[in-house]
């Protein structure tokens, strides 16, 4: 199975049937198999606050929601991470695209990347790090959390786990 | 009319629908006018009421208005074309443009200039743009809910405030009420 199509399994196991995507290149498989799934309203995004908002006002909608997008958003969200998403104690797994990590081929990658784990980490949101294949295992376990607990989750995704950047 | 007046005579319309309420001072004079469950306060996040309100719409079938404003709605404008191209039809999006950033002391924003929302948002693909003075909010807003057409309402009028509390609720309870009037 592909691991485009075991991370959207997973979501749909565990009910999460509105996604909003924020394109990424390593994410492109993804969103690709989220919008393909007839379990899934897939509704793309102009910027990562604006998914936040939808996907805050889809959960008080009794959906299950998630959001797809790159760590430069980590930059852009936090504001609505704090007083959204935490202060109205919202649940949101994040899939996110680790860019700037080991085998990154654009130096400005980098810049976001030193901050984004130390960035997850004051705002006291769970971060997971998948760096190999198998590390997707937990993917379902950390879905269950991210809806038991009400909380924002982050999941990185880096360029190791997806085999690296292809031609580039 | 200034916003707090057109809130108060559409109190009675809003009463019986879920709305997104934007941030600051229209959520203060809403849940001073009329609190209840339906009403959804944003104590925080400026930009996302319209955002909010449509992920609401997109995931049940009651009508949802969002109440907005002219500034917020520039500081979100991705969300015209988002709403353009998911199409809802229990969902409204009111924006209340009075030109100025009334909860930050008036400043005026550039609808109050040269740019037009109704035209930003029927450029964006929005089918039913409608524009109403401030004393024909009630009949447009009603006309709206009616068509069950996803429609956007830019009101025009003046820009003022009323002194009044801040909300002091819980945002968890907020929410939570919410969430049941939703599923009510």
């Amino acid at each position: 199975m592909s691991i485009d199509k075991k991370i959207v399994d997973d979501l749909v196991a565990n009910d999460v049937s509105f996604v909003t995507t924020v394109p990424c290149k390593q994410l492109a498989g993804v969103i690709d198999e989220v919008e393909a799934r007839p379990e899934i309203f897939h509704i793309p995004s102009n910027k990562e606050d604006e998914g936040m908002g939808l996907c805050a006002g889809a959960f008080m909608g009794g959906k299950r929601p998630a959001i797809i997008m790159q760590n430069t958003a980590i930059g852009v969200t936090i504001n609505t991470l704090a007083t959204l998403t935490q202060y109205y104690r919202m649940p949101l797994p994040m899939i996110i695209s680790y860019r700037g990590e080991l085998r990154e081929p654009v130096a400005c990658q980098v810049e976001m990347a030193v901050h984004t784990k130390a960035l997850l980490n004051q705002l006291n949101i769970p971060t997971y790090h998948f760096h190999k294949e198998s590390d997707a295992d937990e993917l379902d376990a950390i879905l269950k959390y991210t809806f038991m607990c009400n909380k924002p989750v982050a999941i990185l995704t880096d360029a190791s786990f997806w085999g690296g950047y292809g031609d580039q | 009319m200034i916003r707090s007046e057109i809130l108060r005579e559409i109190a009675p319309i809003l009463h019986d629908q879920l709305v997104v309420c934007n941030i600051g001072l229209p959520s203060q004079e809403l849940h001073m006018i009329d609190d209840n469950a339906k009403n959804f306060y944003m104590l925080g996040t400026m930009g996302l009421s319209s955002s909010i309100g449509l992920g609401l719409a997109l995931a049940q079938d009651k009508t949802v208005i969002s109440i907005d404003g002219d500034g917020s709605v520039l500081t979100n404008l991705g969300t015209l074309p988002t709403i353009a191209n998911n199409v809802a039809d229990n969902y409204i999006l009111m924006i209340i443009d009075n030109g100025s950033y009334g909860s930050t002391g008036d400043q005026p924003t550039y609808a109050g200039k040269k740019t037009k929302l109704e035209k930003v948002a029927e450029a964006c693909g929005c089918e039913n743009v409608v524009v109403c003075k401030d004393v024909d909010t009630g009949k447009t807003l009603q006309a709206a809910i009616d068509s069950k057409k996803m429609t956007v309402i830019v009101v025009k009028c003046d820009s003022g405030n009323i002194k009044l509390p801040v909300i002091t609720m819980d945002p968890v309870v907020i929410r939570d009420r919410f969430m049941k009037a939703v599923a009510s």
